[in-house]
């Protein structure tokens, strides 16, 4: 049976930029999708919290403040934790090319970086999404 | 201004010239659009001519540099007097590095500082907050007692730059820690110089860096206005900033719509706190962005000061000439900046730098190439700082006020962003002003859909943003990123520890209490901040004792 | 999970198991009919709360409130946060959840953000499925905010005990258009945004409107409140509470729940009977039946006539 495909579109760290999650929240409603926005400076416990009361089928992480390397290791972490470590991860923001070997090795599944178009991020997880 | 024959004249053949010439042309060699349009989607016609403006009233509409209203620049003789204030924002990791960026940038000509405090610091939390973890030292510096501001600011005299500061919420705290400072360094408050931004307003718009409710919120700005008016008066009270709302997606109408409706909002509640308008509004200064499309940026500018002008006027009353300037600064957009091909962003920069000499800027910051993948390496800040003075001393634009006034063109952009954006503020006042215009979303929304409309309009092709949907090529960039030492939120962390086994607890406790107190009350926190600061109560203390009686904000998210 | 391990984990209150049932609810899974056939036994405690009026008044906020005062009394609670999918993209933008972000962390506390998924009314298809699901886990309270669409959004009456009526000073003109239809649902109405202007006149056309149409006993108090500055909440609770009790005591609770009981049953059948015809005539076998058993006739009613009788045939 056909569903929507729900996905927690979530900020961790402090920065307010919220731009590019609010775009890609959109893109991913555009698409058919059911999204659960969280507004700004979520901890780690809070996302894990809110993707297991919403049941998501993906977290999308949007972080632009630099705190990737600290923050996203502690969230994949809870995840795993609280057995919920079949929900898939994608991130995006303003992460070094170089920080992304060792984001995927803690388990984040594709990270897309400044200029990607929304479109890429949409097929990316409605191809990875079993529905 | 022009006789009427000579209008009717002019249109007469126009619309000779359209269709004798230009249809013909256009059947063999159709035009590259059907539609030409601004970024703010105001629409470009074939051709301007005086027709196009005949309603302007030079004397009344345009004036004289340093005349109102002000349109074509706040000083009589703008740059042929001396340039605008050359000014990096920077800031990163400790107090110490960025200390010695403050000199380096100095030494190369750089004539005004401009502080970045990283994120903790922006929103009020110490740097050992568990909130704070992973973000110490990131996007700027850490402060998180006047022990971090003394060692920020060691060898260099107060007195001798002009320094502005990036903060908003904690931004009475961040003041009072810069004046104890200068007292320290021997420097009188009245020969300080520079800048807070404490624009509250915007960050519930679009920045995010909020902590308190929008009420006492206001309050505190005002605090700050009552304080400088009396002993510092030479220092910029608010920096109105347009730049974010910009950032977050907003056309260049809004920008400037949604900038001067904060500013209304400000003006008001100072009014209400029973300020005199001539008293602050002098110390008003304002902060925009500039995007790429240079036309529309410059009659952006312009339609800016002429808006503020008639509003402190006719709307305020005000009768200081001073307190109609609208005085500002500009950043490069780092939203325009790419990830692909970064040295491309070189050229962006120099053409939006270009578009803010040009609408008559006071200061500018131009971002650096690689803004897009972190944040800026030494090298790309100094081709940044570079461009600046190849635009001052290279490209003659600065050797007469206002060179693109009288352009058709710009005149007749100049009018339709000032319409555009009146019916805005319109609109907002209906809505019982900006601060209920942001209470309820409205701004926010029509933020969040003209960014929806931006990216879409690249992904079907129909914006060309070189590089990134077009002209693509695969490459690496090779230039150097700059890295910060992850170690410094460990540092500031011993720091905070040390501070408190040294410092004089009960004396602490006492300023903090009286803090409290007053903050029930009605009374100016200023006197009660700088009292607190002196005594190394740290930031996240102070934050908190003011969190605990105005509480938090909450933010509103219609999507 | 397999369904004996989701049983055991749903009445150990275990969220994730919690969510995965009210995701087979969501997705029309019938074995969780089945499972919640089994455990109806447990069902009966929780006191349902409806939170209900036009958007942008602050239900979310005021959701928060209430759950928060609830929380600190020690009672568990369930939110169920509905807002509505939009009908072109069958997407939504699901964003109640920002307003509670200070008790999602609390252990007493599970929120469900749900889409309505094309149905009209206010609640969500599985919403009266996830209230029974919470139920059987054992919240104390379970409130129910309805997805803010305007005067249609009744169905919330019909599946809560006490049901808020959340209007705000600034609606200007709205108010009047909605009032006649609203007065029945509010068993008590809260003028949120107190402190804006116009809230006591906004009260004040309320209480007029609600002298004019009182039929029961219990009058529906009025109350101006303001979630975001957290004023006039802890009256609302007591209202709440009053207004529980007053149900308990006259006997209104089992009526009303009996009432519930009866439009559910309705609706369930309806709905498999929609899903039976759906299955049996599609829009390929209208299509083909135009084509050929009725070629060249147009008139609706002929056709749906015709359809009818055989559907008819088929049931028997």
């Amino acid at each position: 049976m056909k569903r929507p495909i729900r996905v927690l579109v979530a900020k961790p760290g402090l920065d307010g930029h919220d731009r590019g999650a609010k775009v890609i929240a959109r893109a991913f409603k555009d698409a058919g999708m059911e999204v659960i926005y969280t507004g700004l400076r979520q901890t780690p416990e809070q996302i894990v919290e809110a993707a297991i009361q919403e049941d998501v089928d993906v977290i999308a992480l949007s972080i632009l403040s630099g705190a990737h390397n600290t923050l996203f290791p502690k969230i994949m972490n809870l995840l795993k934790c609280r057995g919920a470590e079949d929900i898939m991860v994608i991130a995006g923001g303003i992460i070094p090319d170089e920080d992304i070997p060792f984001l995927k090795s803690v388990g984040i599944k594709e990270i897309f970086t400044p200029g990607t178009p929304t479109s890429k991020a949409v097929e990316y997880v409605i191809e990875n999404v079993k529905v | 201004m022009k006789d009427e024959d000579y209008i009717g004249k002019i249109k007469e053949e126009s619309s000779k010239w359209l269709y004798q010439c230009v249809d013909k042309v256009k059947e063999k060699y159709p035009e590259r659009k059907e539609k030409f349009m601004t970024s703010s989607g105001i629409e470009i016609k074939n051709i301007y001519t005086p027709d196009n403006i005949a309603d302007l009233n030079y004397l009344n509409d345009l004036g004289f540099p340093g005349q109102y209203p002000f349109t074509r620049g706040v000083q009589p003789t703008m740059y042929r007097g001396r340039f605008w204030t050359m000014r990096q924002y920077a800031g990163f990791g400790t107090a110490e590095e960025s200390n010695a960026r403050y000199k380096y940038l100095l030494s190369q000509g750089q004539t005004g500082l401009s502080i970045a405090f990283d994120l903790p610091t922006q929103i009020g939390y110490d740097s050992d907050h568990p909130m704070a973890e992973g973000e110490v030292g990131k996007v700027g510096v850490a402060v998180d007692s006047l022990l971090d501001m003394e060692v920020l600011f060691e060898g260099i005299p107060l007195d001798k730059v002009s320094t502005s500061m990036t903060i908003n919420a904690p931004a009475a705290v961040l003041l009072a820690m810069y004046i104890v400072v200068a007292e320290k360094q021997g420097v009188y408050l009245d020969k300080l110089e520079g800048t807070i931004q404490n624009d509250i307003l915007k960050e519930y718009i679009a920045r995010g860096t909020y902590i308190f409710p929008i009420e006492p919120s206001l309050r505190l700005t005002t605090d700050i206005f009552k304080y400088c008016s009396e002993y510092i008066p030479k220092w910029n009270t608010i920096s109105i900033s347009g730049y974010h709302i910009r950032e977050a997606g907003a056309t260049a109408v809004q920008e400037i719509a949604f900038t001067l409706a904060n500013g209304i909002e400000y003006v008001n509640a100072a009014l209400k706190a029973g300020l005199n308008i001539d008293d602050f509004a002098p110390r008003l200064s304002f902060f925009f962005s500039a995007h790429s499309d240079l036309l529309e940026e410059v009659a952006k500018f312009r339609a800016a000061r002429r808006m503020w002008a008639r509003i402190m006027k006719e709307r305020f009353n005000a009768k200081n000439l001073k307190s109609m300037m609208l005085r500002f600064h500009t950043q490069t957009g780092g939203s325009t900046l790419t990830a692909q091909q970064p040295d491309n962003n070189i050229v962006r920069v120099a053409l939006q730098a270009l578009a803010a000499v040009l609408g008559g800027t006071q200061s500018l910051h131009t971002n650096s190439r690689d803004e897009a993948l972190a944040l800026p390496s030494e090298d790309s800040v100094k081709i940044a700082l570079r461009t600046q003075q190849i635009i001052a001393y290279e490209s003659g634009v600065c050797d007469t006020p206002d060179p693109l006034a009288g352009s058709y063109y710009v005149e007749y952009l100049t009018d339709q962003i000032e319409d555009k954006a009146l019916q805005y503020i319109k609109k907002i006042d209906e809505l019982g002003g900006a601060a209920c215009a942001i209470s309820n979303g409205f701004i926010q929304k029509e933020i969040q859909d003209s960014a929806y409309r931006y990216q879409k309009e690249i992904e079907k092709g129909e914006r060309i943003i070189v590089g990134l949907n077009k002209f693509k090529s695969e490459e690496k960039y090779h230039g150097n990123l700059l890295k910060v030492d992850p170690q410094v939120g460990e540092m500031q962390k011993e720091k905070l520890r040390k501070l408190k086994t040294q410092r004089d607890n009960e004396e602490v406790k006492r300023r903090l209490s009286e803090l409290k107190e007053a903050a029930c009350g009605q009374e100016n926190l200023m006197p009660k901040i700088i009292d607190a600061v002196r005594v190394y109560a740290t930031l996240g203390e102070i934050c908190d004792v003011l969190r605990s009686v105005f509480g938090e904000y909450r933010e509103n998210i219609i999507l | 999970m397999r369904e004996v391990d989701l049983e055991n984990l749903l009445l150990k209150r275990d969220k994730r198991a919690i969510a995965k049932a009210i995701t087979m609810a969501e997705n029309g899974d019938t074995k969780v009919y089945e499972m919640i056939k089994n455990l109806y036994n447990n069902t009966g405690k929780a006191y349902v709360i409806g939170i209900t009026g036009p958007p942008g008044v602050g239900k979310s906020t005021l959701t928060n409130e209430i759950a928060r005062f609830l929380l600190k009394d020690n009672n568990s609670v369930g939110i169920l946060a509905v807002d509505p999918t939009s009908l072109f993209s069958g997407g939504a933008i699901l964003g109640d959840r920002v307003r509670m972000s200070d008790i999602a962390l609390d252990e007493n506390i599970y929120i469900r953000s749900m889409g309505t998924r094309g149905k009209l009314g206010g609640l969500a298809k599985a919403t009266r499925a996830s209230i029974h699901i919470l139920d059987i886990v054992g919240m104390d309270y379970i409130i129910v905010e309805t997805s803010g669409v305007g005067q249609s959004e009744i169905d919330i009456v019909k599946a809560s005990d006490t049901n808020v009526m959340v209007l705000s000073p600034d609606m200007g003109d709205d108010i009047q258009a909605i009032k006649s239809g609203i007065m029945e649902i509010g068993d008590i109405f809260v003028v949120n945004k107190s402190d804006r202007e116009g809230a006591d006149k906004t009260a004040a056309e309320i209480n007029f409107m609600l002298d004019l149409n009182s039929k029961s006993n219990w009058r529906p108090p009025v109350l101006e409140v303001s979630a975001l500055y957290r004023k006039g909440c802890d009256t609302l609770l007591y209202k709440i509470k009053e207004h529980r009790h007053y149900l308990e005591k006259t006997g209104g609770l089992k009526e009303r729940r009996l009432k519930n009981l009866r439009w559910e049953i309705l609706e369930i059948i309806i709905d498999n009977l929609m899903k039976d015809l759906s299955e049996k005539i599609s829009q390929e076998n209208i299509d083909e039946l135009i084509n050929t058993e009725y070629a060249g006739l147009t008139n609706p009613y002929m056709i749906a006539e015709s359809i009818y009788k055989n559907l008819k045939e088929g049931f028997k």
